[in-house]
Parts: C-alpha cells; structure tokens; sequence
C-alpha cells in the first residue's frame, strides 16, 4: 500500500480538491489547450507573459487527480519564473516522472513538484501528470493545434 | 483436468452452474495480480480465453498449418477444411442461413467499414440520411462519417433517456425516405443496455431500410439469431467471446454479399485476373482477399465449440445474479451513482465517484487487482449526453463470481479511503 500513499500523497490530494489557479486570465495573452483523448482529461492553460516572464498563470479543466493537481502545483511552480526557467522545469519534470529511480537532490530542486515523483511507480499514469506541462510549453512556443498526449508522446 | 470436460461437452450442459469449474478451463486465473487474486472485470475490452481455444491455435500451426485453397496437397486440404468448418460454426452460432453469408474480417471495425465502403457508399447520394444512436462505439461512427463525407450524405442520431434506453418514438420519426441504412449497436459496451433490435429492425424494413447490427457485445451474453433478428448485417469480433484477437465475422444476407463489390483486392477473391478485367469470386471469397487469419478462424470455432458445452440459461441466470450484486452493492457505496440503468442489461456496471476521478479509481483497484476500465469507452457522445468526463466499468463475465463483485466493493472503500472521501 505504501505505493499508493506515493502517489496520493496529501499535497496532491489537496491541490485535486482546491486546485490553485483555477480560472480564466481574462488578460491571457498565451493560451493552449491539452487532452488525453484515452482517458478524457482536458484542461486549458492561461499564460500572461510580461518581458519574457510568467507574469501569471491559471487554468481550467477537468480529469483526474493527477492531472489536476500536477496542472495546480505547476502553475504555482512557475509564476514569476522567466520562460526559460519554466521550460528548464518542465525538462527537469519530465525526467523526474520518468526515471527509473528517485533522485533526492533533483526532487529537492523541483521543491513541491517533488510530490508527483511518485507517478514513476505508475507507467499508465506519467501522461497525467506530464499534460498540464506540455500543455503549459504549447502556450508559451504559442502552437496553434491543442496537445494530445496521444500525438506528442507527453 | 480441463481436458476431460472438453472432450465429453453433451455433460457439461445442465441447469447447474459450477462456476468454479469453469474458471479452471482458464489458465489465467491461474495467475496473481499484485500479489492478490486476479478480478478480472474488463470484459466488455475483451474476455479471457479457455484452454481450448488457446490450444486449438497451437495445434493449427503444429500440426495443420497450410495454406488453404492453394495447395494440392493433403496438409493444405486439412487447413482449408479446418477453416471452412469455423465458418460453419459461425453460420450454426448465429443461425445464419448458408455459410456463405459469413465473411471472416479482423473484427467488428473492419466489418462495419466493409458494409460502409461496400455496401452503403454505392447508394449514398448527397442529401441522404444514415441513422445511428447515441450510444454507438466510435467504431459505429467513424466509419459513417468517413462515408458521409465522401458522398455528402449526413449523419441522424437517435437519442437515448438517462437511464440508457433508445427513444423509439424518436427512432421512427427520424425514419424517412433519405434514409439509406441504420447503423445500429445491439448491446452498449458503455451501458449494457440490451436494445430492442429486432422491433428496430422491423420498422426499418417497414420502410425498406436496411440495417446492421453492431453485435460485439451481444455475442458473449445471449444467444443471437440472425434470421430471427432480421438484419441484413450482424458484426462480431472474436475476441469479446472467448476467441483469439484479429478475427471477426461479418455475416450479410447472401442477396446483399453478392451485389456487393469488393471492399479490398488481392489473392483468393477472384475467378481470374486480366490487366483487362478481373473477374470476382462469389461470397465469402470476394471479402477474404489474401491469406487470412486462419488459426484465428480455428480458434473462434474452438470458442463457439466451447460456449456449446454451457448451457445458455445457466449461463445467462448466473451473469444476471452478478449484475443484481453488483448493482445492488455499489448503489450502496456511498458517492458511488451507476451510469446505465437501463431495464433490460447486460452484466455491465458502468459508474462514477463523488469527488474521485475515474481514472483514480482504476489505479487504486489495479493496485487490489482488480481490473476495471476507466475513461470514455469509446462512446465520447454518451459522456457528453450523460454529462460525465469518464466513468469506471467493471463488466463481467460468466466466469466471474460473486466474490469478484464483493471484491469491488472492498475495493471502492479503499477508494474512498485513500482520497478521504
């Protein structure tokens, strides 16, 4: 069982249930939308970049707990970072949900992203936690297709 | 020990139902999942397999394998009337009229798209009408609009109440003479409604419509007769009914399989080949172009062979006790709202969570080795009809027990433990 207090940990629980960030930014000027066609989670991703920074984020959307809370905690994760730092943490991200082990000193530089290191542990679930961040990226490189983690390997 | 029930069917069929025997013709159940007893609740995805069909596949390549039709000599014989004798399984199964009338195709798809393409794209003029329902699979869909668009006909929709069931009054009035053919699921994979296909069958023809029914997952619960039914077109695929994957049937009245043209050249569908003109073979060939799936047909023969030693009644008495169970327990779990209740069911508990995602919910019962399906089905438009993102579907089968239900159960308290809801 302890595998699957991992993954559901209390932060991510929480971030499900109250989501932050959880509106439209009437003052977006990037803005994209992300699916998974295979599980029906769909969420769109509000950006107002200012001077090649996040000057704020929100989003909206509906799916599973993982996929909320990693598109909640991301948008706190990035807010006030320039584009780049973003794009670093996305990268940075990825390999964590994707490694093969847990790596303590890049979970303590990912802070509270560090709480989805358990989806490594759930192959079926690494989209989940991966859509709100690719969805985040089409915003900013500003693609004009919706993301679907059934088209970009997310 | 499975063997000795194979080799003796006719005393295998009695009103008794020994479920337990049954599982042990299933070396699957023989494994843990997660350390824990496999529940396996994905039925309506695709069903298990006897160790009769898994054994008469391999027997076909060790000891069969040929190609048919080709060979003069005695091992392609043996192969060739391996094949033809699963083809009158299927025309005995379903009640086909001749064994002509059964095309083998990959699945239930490839057999809706060859009605499609073959049958109603030739007769589809612009402003014609093709009627579907609500609660078709996508594979029901796709291939319709794929038509309608190249013929600039258009898609009708009958509609469904919130329990899940066809609204016939709609169904008629929706009837008309654009219409060029329905297009209709028998049983919903999402809901396990059982549609009223023979009275939709019957008003079709009243109007001199066509109709296929899409039967994938009627085939695993019930009995199905064709010529009772009526349809022009009834499509299956193997492996929802205890068969090998990448086999289907299509069956198609003999008056319709002949004036259809091809839906694809090759080898084995044709009377002679001339740069100038070539010539088809009659059906089922003229569908089967190229070296089919030829153990995959023995194997879905072996599968029907099989479903004969139980005994219908039996079988359709202890899937009907499953779903009360399982109906009745989940309806009790707190947040728990069932998804699909329509009067007449199949064993199939399609259900959402208060507060849990479905998707959730499938990741905690794999971890109790369960195994649900999570997510659209397939049916993207009855989500959007029921106004639910995704659902969780557990569907079960005759092999299934009553301590499979009771597990679920178990299971979505873990659920409700693990998100404190």
């Amino acid at each position: 069982m302890t595998d699957l207090r991992d993954l559901y940990q209390q932060i991510i629980l929480d971030h499900n249930r109250s989501p932050r960030n959880f509106r439209k930014l009437d003052d977006a000027n990037r803005q994209a939308e992300g699916n998974n066609p295979l599980c029906g989670d769909v969420l769109t991703v509000f950006v107002r970049v200012e001077d090649g920074a996040i000057a704020d984020i929100a989003f909206q959307g509906s799916g599973c707990a993982i996929s909320q809370a990693s598109a909640s905690l991301m948008t706190e994760a990035v807010k006030g970072k320039t584009c780049e730092e973003a794009e670093h943490l996305f990268r940075a991200f990825r390999a964590m949900v994707t490694a093969r082990d847990d790596n303590a000193e890049e979970r303590k530089a990912l802070g509270k992203l560090a709480a989805l290191g358990g989806v490594r542990q759930f192959p079926a679930r690494v989209k989940c936690a991966n859509l709100p961040w690719h969805t985040l990226h089409a915003a900013l490189e500003q693609w004009s297709e919706p993301v679907s983690t059934e088209r970009t390997g997310v | 020990m499975t063997m000795v029930h194979q080799a003796f069917p006719s005393t295998r069929a009695s009103s008794s139902f020994d479920v337990q025997r049954i599982r042990s013709d299933f070396p699957i159940f023989e494994q843990r999942q997660a350390g824990k007893r496999l529940v396996y609740l994905d039925n309506a995805a695709t069903s298990q397999k006897p160790a009769a069909v898994i054994d008469a596949v391999c027997r076909f390549y060790k000891e069969q394998n040929a190609n048919i039709h080709r060979g003069v000599y005695e091992l392609s014989d043996r192969a060739t009337f391996e094949y033809d004798q699963a083809r009158e399984k299927v025309q005995r199964f379903v009640n086909a009229a001749a064994p002509e009338e059964i095309v083998f195709v990959r699945g239930t798809t490839e057999a809706i798209n060859l009605v499609a393409q073959s049958f109603a794209r030739p007769r589809l003029r612009p402003g014609d009408e093709v009627i579907l329902s609500v609660m078709e699979h996508h594979s029901n869909i796709v291939p319709w609009q794929l038509v309608c668009e190249a013929t600039g006909s258009r898609l009708r929709v009958v509609p469904m109440t919130d329990d899940g069931e066809l609204l016939l009054d709609e169904y008629v009035k929706l009837l008309n003479r654009r219409t060029s053919i329905v297009a209709l699921v028998h049983v919903s994979n999402t809901l396990g409604s059982i549609n009223p296909a023979s009275e939709m069958v019957r008003l079709a023809h009243e109007r001199g419509i066509p109709v296929l029914l899409d039967g994938a997952q009627a085939v695993p619960h019930m009995r199905v007769n064709v010529q009772d039914l009526g349809c022009d077109f009834y499509a299956f695929s193997a492996h929802k009914m205890f068969g090998p994957t990448g086999i289907g049937v299509l069956y198609g009245r003999a008056a319709h399989l002949e004036a259809m043209p091809p839906y694809q050249g090759g080898g084995d569908m044709i009377l002679s080949v001339r740069f100038e003109k070539t010539r088809y073979a009659a059906p089922p060939a003229k569908f089967e172009a190229g070296t089919q799936h030829l153990a995959g047909a023995v194997g879905l023969g072996a599968a029907i062979d099989y479903l004969d030693t139980i005994d219908p009644a039996a079988l359709a008495d202890h899937e009907g006790e499953l779903l009360a169970r399982a109906t009745k327990a989940l309806s009790s779990v707190p947040g728990v709202r069932l998804i699909g209740t329509a009067r007449r069911k199949t064993s199939v508990v399609s259900f959402v969570m208060d507060g849990v995602h479905a998707h959730d919910v499938g990741t905690i019962l794999d971890r109790e080795g369960i195994c649900v399906r999570t997510g659209h089905h397939c049916t993207q438009p009855i989500m959007e009809r029921l106004g639910v993102p995704a659902t969780a579907r557990a569907s079960f089968s005759f092999y299934n027990t009553h301590e499979d239900v009771d597990a679920l159960v178990r299971g979505l308290k873990r659920v409700r433990d693990v998100f404190g809801v």
